[in-house]
């Protein structure tokens, strides 16, 4: 399993990705910069938290004039699995490759802490229906937002990845169970294809027994049974 | 050779010298060094380069008696950080730097700048910056400044240290009416480096070229430093033009390009541009290479028209590097530079002449569509040691109080009349105590992946480093934590000092880790005012007993003179942060109970009742007063001695040591952290109040929990330390009840501990 994690040179969280999946998965994992035209041989690719160009004008925004971006497209229409976390999946939604946007947190702060979400959709990152998931968020710009009519036609496909809940699994609008005041509680969701899926929580920070949290390891376990079955 | 006087210029004299904070008899000397006038540019170095901030004019003779070496040290104070031994070639990189002024003025870029600053400092090293910690003050709860103030810091050390990321892990919060016109924020920072690969702020080898990378210079901060170095007044505030503007993207790339050039050995020596920007980065790296430096200041990157030799020597725009590059090796810094986006260019030349000499065209504006052409001339020319090792330096006088300030206040145990649940409650809830976490949720603490212990969990982070040596990986464990209470150091300099060190040993200790390392940052008032020297020159030696009793050497530190405001002194506060080291995951310990019907004990010498500089005082008579609880260094060695030896032998399931609040807290919360509750017995002195036993500060005391069987073990633990081992109690149940005297519910607790800083924040 080969995974190229991209790096802009704001990304703060591709250490993060690249441990995760390397040293916790065991994966082939490599950076590839933003300078690069090509992703290499990849079997999937991670877009990682921080601030791809600083993003003093919306996060992402810059991102996609980066000279990865059409190796990421290319890579998204063949059907390539790609996870894009918390600034990654800011930036999937600026190019067009997930619907909706993120915005400003509800209570307009940075917010770290864990949360709860609830797997609903089927997809090469999400575990069985209905796992709830402890991770942490870590994040400014992650309240999800989408008209109505997108939102219903997510869920009436099964895009919605993930959505923020109490430890319980219940779905409840109040923070900090909605931590960021989402649309729909959507922490994480899938394009039309199913191969392109952000999140704003980070499993890659809470894989590990050391960190006091293995939940966030069932993704990228996903991804692996996901790659094995699409080889073999 | 003579410089030329460039038109416009003002023509220094005694007044203008006076405005830039050099007395008359410093200017006396600035004429006796130069034999001649200065230039306006000149002026400006000697007023930066002889400023508080830059010389340590007034307190060089005191910190000279600070521990400075050990076995560990790698690098003492006088670099741009110090250094400890991690093992296996690695050091743990770290410094503590004040920046109160700029946060006061304007919080969210002074407090972000002072992040930046800090980072720069570690990285400047080749270490790169694993985890920040950071010491606030602030006025009254209810001053009306101090929520917006609170809110503009905390948001713009998020905003910093989030963007960059390197995790915000730790720190501390007090809230004291002496900061209402005088905040502080102490911003520090840790990075791990190969030994073997430092990198050094000198300027060696005579021809090398001086390279500028990163952002462009602008007028950004210009008498920074001096501002550093003078009292605040209600004219303080037209100051602005004097803070600097944070751009966290710029010094990402900054560090990423920085390391990529510090492994492809290419430098002779590098520093960053902190306060008074070029001027002190230049000068001091030639001062420690022993060489002179000239530089070209038409070739100097700038955002900004028409520039003059004063503003480029003095600007502190931020997230900019000073490098001389190994000979012939310039194109591999040009490289790596452009590969990250930055700006970078020859401005000079080491030389030989132990000068700092600087040319510049008269008019020449290298942004103009058809600059005038180039014809440098010298606008500048010092005697580097004159800068530096000739500064002045004063022991100026010093003077204990007349009226020592430990008049018991008015009686204030007897008079509440509430209940000790209510003042459990009360003090929970109170801003000095209660939980952190409105703070602390605003900073990304657990980017890198590295975060063990977090922040509000244990006496101290724990954060795991990922040491790179060749094919290998190694894993360390790196502990932290920032402490000082000036109401302590208030009542008595010395002890309270000493106070301030061994707490925050002790909580390195009460992670599992051994102490490795301190670096202070010592925020007073003014120094030309002899009550706030003996203040000063009192704490430093209290800092150098303790660090001797407890085997921790200062590696580096940061001083902060002139904290006032209309002549009104902040409380002493030397704020200290210690580094320490886990030998094994294993041994690494939190606050929280673990499990019910642990046995709870308290470690070493019980309280007596001493009531001196706490918060139960504060609250009751408005004032920081009472005979001030002593510390016995002895005893604090030995406890942490024996505190380690638990850790490490893994018999316990918690540890946590009282600090502000006294037992009575620190039992409220061990619960609050683990939402268990705890039976117990009050420990001390059967004729003490039963109230200041409670809620007394007295150093050198730790609550830990363990599991019955392993009883025996801790008690010979700490018996072979000499160090007293009393079983108070268990853990269990919804309540935390201390017999005979209080019970209250576990969710009583939580829900005050929480809502401490709400009346402040308002949500």
């Amino acid at each position: 399993m080969n995974i190229a994690v991209v790096r802009f040179p704001g990304s703060n969280a591709d250490w993060d990705a690249l441990h995760a999946a390397r040293d916790v998965l065991g994966a082939d994992a490599r950076y590839v910069f933003h300078l690069e035209s090509s992703l290499g041989e990849a079997d999937a690719v991670i877009v990682p938290g921080g601030f791809s160009y600083g993003d003093y004008l919306r996060p992402g925004a810059i991102a996609c004039f980066s000279p990865i971006v059409p190796a990421l497209r290319a890579f998204a229409e063949r059907g390539g699995p790609i996870l894009g976390i918390c600034n990654g999946f800011q930036i999937l939604t600026e190019l067009g490759l997930l619907p909706g946007a993120l915005t400003r947190n509800r209570q307009l702060r940075f917010e770290c802490r864990d949360v709860w979400v609830r797997a609903e959709g089927r997809g090469p990152f999400t575990p069985a229906e209905g796992t709830v998931l402890r991770l942490p968020i870590a994040h400014a710009d992650g309240r999800y937002h989408c008209d109505a009519q997108t939102l219903a036609e997510l869920e009436d496909s099964g895009r919605i990845a993930f959505r923020y809940c109490s430890p319980a699994g219940e779905v409840t609008e109040d923070h900090p169970v909605n931590p960021n005041g989402s649309a729909g509680n959507v922490a994480g969701v899938y394009n039309e294809r199913l191969n392109v899926m952000g999140m704003m929580p980070h499993p890659e920070r809470s894989a590990e027994e050391i960190l006091g949290n293995v939940d966030g390891l069932q993704i990228f376990e996903s991804l692996r049974r996901h790659l094995s079955g699409a080889c073999g | 050779m003579t410089p030329i006087r460039l038109p416009g210029d003002p023509r220094p004299s005694p007044a203008l010298a006076a405005e830039y904070g050099l007395s008359a008899e410093e200017y006396g000397k600035v004429l006796e060094v130069l034999g001649r006038e200065p230039t306006y540019a000149e002026l400006g170095v000697f007023s930066v380069m002889w400023s508080e901030h830059c010389s340590y004019k007034s307190s060089r003779i005191h910190l000279a008696r600070l521990p400075t070496t050990g076995p560990r040290v790698v690098q003492g104070p006088g670099e741009n950080a110090g250094a400890v031994d991690i093992g296996d070639g690695f050091c743990a990189v770290f410094k503590m730097e004040s920046h109160n002024h700029p946060s006061f003025i304007e919080p969210y870029q002074g407090a972000a700048t002072g992040v930046g600053g800090i980072l720069r400092d570690v990285f400047t090293m080749g270490a790169r910056p694993i985890a920040s910690l950071n010491s606030l003050r602030f006025g009254s709860p209810d001053h009306p400044r101090t929520r917006a103030l609170l809110r503009g810091v905390v948001a713009g050390i998020g905003g910093y240290g989030n963007c960059i990321g390197v995790p915000t892990v730790g720190g501390e919060v007090q809230f004291d009416p002496s900061y209402d016109g005088n905040i502080l924020v102490n911003a520090f920072t840790v990075g791990v480096a190969k030994t073997s690969q430092l990198f050094f702020g000198r300027a060696e080898g005579v021809g090398n070229a001086v390279i500028y990378v990163g952002a462009r210079t602008g007028r950004d901060g210009i008498h920074g430093a001096t501002m550093a170095s003078a009292e605040f007044d209600d004219a303080s505030e037209r100051k602005l033009p004097t803070v600097q503007v944070g751009d966290p993207f710029m010094e990402k790339l900054l560090l990423e390009a920085c390391l990529e050039i510090f492994a492809a050995d290419c430098l002779e020596g590098v520093q960053d541009m902190g306060a008074a920007g070029l001027t002190s980065s230049s000068v001091e790296m030639a001062e420690r290479a022993g060489t002179g430096l000239e530089l070209d200041l038409d070739a100097i990157p700038r955002r900004t028209r028409n520039l003059s030799p004063y503003e480029m020597l003095l600007s502190e725009s931020q997230e900019r590097m000073l490098m001389v590059a190994k000979p012939g090796r310039e194109h591999e810094v040009f490289e790596r530079c452009q590969r990250w986006g930055l700006d970078a260019a020859v401005v000079g030349r080491v030389t030989d002449t132990g000068r700092f000499v600087c040319r510049a065209t008269p008019g020449h504006d290298p942004l103009d569509a058809r600059p005038v052409p180039r014809d440098p001339q010298i606008v500048v020319d010092i005697p580097i040691a004159e800068l530096t090792a000739a500064a002045p330096r004063y022991d100026r006088p010093r003077r204990a109080p007349t009226t020592p300030p430990v008049a018991a206040g008015p009686a204030a145990t007897t008079a509440a009349g509430g209940s000790c649940a209510d003042t459990l409650l009360a003090l929970l809830g109170s801003p000095n105590i209660g939980s952190r976490a409105w703070v602390w949720r605003q900073y990304d603490h657990i980017v890198r992946d590295g975060t063990v212990v977090r922040p509000g969990d244990g006496d101290a982070a724990v954060v795991r480093v990922f040491c790179e040596d060749g094919d290998r990986t190694l894993i360390k464990l790196l502990a932290m934590s920032v402490d000082v209470n000036g109401r302590h150091v208030q009542l008595e300099p010395r002890n309270g000092a000493s106070m301030a060190v061994a707490e925050c040993a002790r909580n390195v200790l009460c992670s599992g880790a051994e102490p490795l390392g301190l670096t202070d940052c010592l925020n007073f008032g003014n120094p030309e005012k002899p009550e706030v020297m003996w203040q000063f020159a009192e704490a430093v030696e209290g800092i150098r007993e303790a660090c001797l009793a407890l085997d921790v050497p200062v590696v580096s530190g940061n001083v902060s003179f002139y904290n006032e405001t209309d002549g009104r002194a902040i409380l002493p506060t030397p704020t200290v942060a210690v580094v320490g080291q886990l030998a094994d995951p294993a041994d690494r310990l939190a606050m929280a109970w673990r499990a019910e019907g642990d046995l709870v004990a308290h470690l070493g010498i019980p309280g007596r009742g001493g009531l001196g500089g706490s918060e139960l005082l504060v609250q009751r008579t408005g004032q920081v007063c009472g005979e001030p609880v002593r510390i016995d260094l002895e005893a604090e060695r030995a406890l942490g001695q024996a505190m380690l030896a638990l850790a490490r032998a893994h018999v316990l399931s918690s540890a946590h040591d009282v600090s502000e609040g006294g037992l009575g807290c620190c039992l409220a919360e061990c619960c609050v952290a683990s939402g268990l509750g705890a039976r117990v017995t009050l420990p001390g002195h059967g004729d003490a109040d039963t109230e200041a036993l409670l809620f007394g500060e007295e150093p050198s005391r730790i609550v830990v929990s363990f599991p019955a069987e392993h009883r025996a073990r801790v008690e010979s633990i700490c018996a072979g330390h000499d160090v007293p081992c009393q079983a108070i109690g268990n853990v269990g149940g919804h309540t935390l009840a201390v017999d005979g005297v209080l019970e209250i519910p576990v969710a009583s607790l939580t829900r005050a501990h929480a809502s401490a800083l709400d009346t402040i924040v308002g949500d």
